[in-house]
């Protein structure tokens, strides 16, 4: 194997406003080796990626690309030093076709001035062929699976010229299959065309799976490199957090349940999405309570359009549902969370909470009418509130500057936590909880998924939906599968193996060849 | 039939492409900026001032080359003043068209009283002003209807035409146009290919500036040869509906900007046969809400077939 230094990272520190994101980083990247960068949330991955791709210019230190001292310089200065980047949120232009992504910014022309289609379509072709990923250039990129846009995307740095390529966790928006499709790829242009992969990731049997090293971020400090062969995700997960977390067992207990009533039932369920396109098509589960149902599927399968009808934030023009014995067909939110609902939504920043309002304002938010904080529910109490958001964020351990700080400057995990809170405090019944952990650091994770089993035990009925399978494993004691709107299948979590799960979140199909 | 054919005549077309030029032009400026996905309501104002300053450029210096110079010079300056706000200092995009169009009002008005000593309406002193030339081919004339709709027209008329064309190989047909479109779509696709989506985002307002000050020339110089308070009258609203109308696709555009100057030319025939022009002036609006429940209806059908 080869071990000459390609890239190298000499004393990198970057500060920015109030956040030293990463510290005193010195690192030797190999040229033909997958090197793995972990960490959790925060830990300063992206940031060091975004500085070898001149997208942030370190405060201190410097960065050697191929023997080159680069300073104060552009991505475009990097993607001439054969630097390309496949960011998390795919940098394609949803209305141009695949071609003209993979050529934008260096279009082939004809007679010196007019966009040269036809060799662009060449191109890429051409492309295709040499590193045998499939896509068709004439495709609009709206149009493809995320899948295909990420092949794009992988194709488009290429021929850029790129020899060292960064993957920004890749997999997040991956089925399984395709994840393997991806690694499968990443081995083979290493293997033939001495390519060096840096890959971010926070899913360490992916680490184990198709690095040869691996650093590992914490609190802005790379912390150790190590050769993957010589670790396992068990000690990749301590020295992440700097203490024991992975596999650490969750209190599951009987559930304390008095009835065997329903707590949700729906039935025949169809709803539509933004576009007016049916999301949900005839869908019927039953929840009881002390369960979690967890819901299991590729996003856009419509679980975030059942979620919402359920939380009566979005109308469903055929079918019911019924919580605690009442049907909510035509109800509001606010008329749903009265029969003793509470809804942790998908999107924190957009619906769960609001980011100006400060930490007290958005625990309080549902709670303004009680005379515990309001006088003839119009004068707010100030101290009242602040007592009970002091209350309630030591219990629930929101870290951060304290309740008067804006919740949009809050990390993502103690976002979270804001929203959890508040929702976990109106001590509901019924749980709606959507992708509780979604971009949270692993010590954020490990005490919601403590939170939430916890309401289980205490009897809640919960409704599940995440894209982390991990999670849904973890909590659900039930699991469905959902594709195009539809249950493929019913599981519990111990009868059927994650791999094989999947065949059902992509519609009981084997995916066709592409 | 005699009041029949004091409508609908040669005159009536005639009308049309005279009514729909400034339009044209405004709306092609229009949709540049809303390629590079800046809302530009300001083509209003810039219009305006672009009519203004056209004629001071032909009184003073006596030509109307000189007003068409001034105009587009005026034009870059207002796009530039534009872009600096939307993209540079990130202000409300409706905002600063709104303070346009309102400072474009007060300023013509303005500087109208006090350059010229004249309010609402402008004569000039000394005569007649210099106007743009009209063009005609001989060999035109001998077919009947087109040569009397082709011939006779000024210069603007003409380069509008070239105008629509240019802009829509410009935007479908050159890498600079797929940069536009990129950056209004998806900046940072374009940010990390290496271009600047600032950059297209300045290029298109100015663009959009020097277009929609040289729809005020026309207006001012091209039939009317004078400049008068609010001249522009809502047509750069018109244009900015006409975009909508169009998808910013240039021959579409055009097609609503005819359209448009269809039904203008038609109201004032029908004022000629004795109906109010208090009913007649409504026609241009009236057909602009009619274009817009046609973009709603044709877009709800359109997720109605996607759904099947």
């Amino acid at each position: 194997m080869a071990s000459e230094t390609i890239v190298s990272f000499r004393n990198v520190s970057m500060q920015f406003p109030g956040v030293l994101a990463n510290h005193d980083v010195s690192l030797d990247i190999h040229k033909g080796e997958v090197f793995a960068l972990v960490g959790e949330n925060g830990a300063g991955k992206s940031t060091l990626m975004n500085i070898l791709y001149g997208m942030n210019t370190p405060t201190s230190g410097e960065v050697i690309i191929k023997g080159q001292k680069m300073t104060h310089f552009s991505p475009s200065e990097a993607i001439e030093r054969g630097v390309g980047m496949v960011h998390q949120h795919f940098m394609l232009v949803p209305s141009f076709t695949v071609a003209q992504n993979i050529v934008l910014g260096r279009e082939p022309k004809h007679r010196g001035l007019f966009y040269d289609f036809r060799k662009a379509k060449a191109i890429t072709d051409s492309l295709v062929e040499e590193y045998g990923l499939t896509v068709d250039p004439a495709d609009k990129v709206a149009d493809i699976s995320v899948g295909l846009q990420q092949r794009v995307e992988i194709l488009k740095t290429l021929h850029r010229g790129a020899d060292i390529l960064i993957l920004d966790e890749p997999t997040a928006v991956l089925t399984p299959q395709e994840t393997d499709e991806l690694f499968s790829v990443i081995r083979r242009i290493v293997k033939e065309k001495q390519m060096t992969i840096i890959i971010i990731t926070h899913k360490l049997y992916e680490v184990m799976a198709i690095s040869d090293r691996v650093g590992v971020m914490r609190g802005g400090k790379l912390v150790s490199v190590e050769n993957t062969a010589d670790v396992n995700e068990r000690i990749l997960a301590s020295m992440m957090v700097g203490r024991d977390v992975l596999l650490g067992q969750l209190d599951r207990n009987d559930p304390m349940v008095t009835d065997n009533e329903p707590a949700i039932e729906i039935t025949d369920l169809h709803v539509t999405d933004n576009r007016g396109l049916p999301a949900v098509r005839g869908l019927s589960l039953t929840l009881h309570r002390g369960e979690i149902l967890g819901i299991a599927g590729i996003e856009g399968n419509g679980q975030s359009e059942l979620i919402e009808a359920v939380a009566g934030m979005r109308s469903f023009r055929k079918g019911d549902v019924i919580i605690n014995g009442k049907s909510i067909a035509g109800m509001n939110a606010g008329q749903v969370r009265a029969l003793g609902v509470a809804h942790v939504p998908e999107d924190r920043l957009t619906t769960g909470v609001s980011a100006p309002a400060d930490v007290t304002d958005n625990l309080i938010v549902g709670k303004e009418k009680l005379p515990r904080f309001s006088l003839l529910k119009t004068h707010m109490k100030k101290r009242a509130m602040r007592q009970y958001a002091k209350e309630i964020s030591e219990k629930f351990d929101i870290r951060g500057a304290g309740i008067d700080t804006a919740v949009g400057s809050l990390s993502g995990g103690n976002m979270q936590k804001v929203v959890v809170a508040r929702e976990f405090s109106f001590d509901t019944p019924v749980l709606i909880i959507s992708q509780p952990t979604r971009g949270v650091d692993i010590g954020a994770m490990e005490a919601i998924h403590q939170l939430i089993m916890d309401k289980r035990n205490a009897g809640c009925a919960i409704l599940l939906v995440s894209a982390d399978l991990d999670e849904l494993y973890r909590l659900s004691d039930r699991l469905v599968t959902i594709y195009e709107g539809r249950i493929t299948g019913e599981f519990t979590p111990d009868s059927i193996a994650k791999t094989e799960i999947s065949f059902y979140m992509t519609g009981g199909r084997k995916e066709a060849d592409a | 039939m005699t009041e029949l054919s004091t409508i609908f005549n040669i005159g009536l077309l005639q009308n049309t492409l005279r009514t729909a030029t400034p339009v044209v032009l405004c709306a092609l400026g229009c949709l540049m900026t809303d390629h590079v996905g800046m809302t530009n309501i300001g083509v209003e104002g810039m219009m305006l001032i672009g009519a203004f300053s056209a004629v001071m450029g032909s009184w003073v210096c006596g030509s109307w080359w000189m007003g068409l110079v001034f105009a587009i010079a005026i034009g870059l300056l207002l796009g530039l003043f534009y872009g600096v706000f939307v993209i540079k200092f990130k202000s409300d995009e409706f905002i600063i068209g709104v303070a346009l169009n309102t400072f474009a009002m007060g300023l013509t008005t303005f500087l109208l009283r006090t350059l010229t000593g004249q309010s609402g309406t402008f004569h000039a002193p000394e005569g007649n002003l210099s106007t743009l030339p009209r063009l005609s081919a001989e060999w035109l004339n001998s077919i009947p209807i087109l040569g009397d709709l082709l011939n006779n027209n000024t210069l603007l008329v003409y380069v509008s035409w070239v105008l629509v064309l240019v802009c829509w190989l410009l935007i479908y047909h050159t890498p600079l146009g797929f940069w536009l479109r990129a950056s209004g779509e998806h900046p940072q696709s374009l940010r990390s290919a290496g271009r600047s989506p600032e950059k297209m985002q300045y290029l298109a307002s100015l663009l959009c500036g020097m277009l929609s000050t040289l729809a005020g020339a026309h207006l001012a110089l091209g039939y009317l040869s004078t400049f008068s308070e609010n001249m522009s009258n809502s047509r750069g609203y018109i244009a900015f509906a006409c975009v909508i109308f169009g998808r910013a696709n240039p021959p579409k555009v055009f097609l609503a900007a005819l359209l448009f100057g269809f039904i203008d030319a038609l109201g004032m025939r029908l004022q000629s046969v004795g109906i109010s022009s208090a009913l007649t002036s409504i026609f241009p609006y009236l057909g602009t809400v009619l274009m817009m429940v046609l973009v709603v209806w044709r877009t709800e059908r359109r997720k109605k077939k996607l759904a099947q």
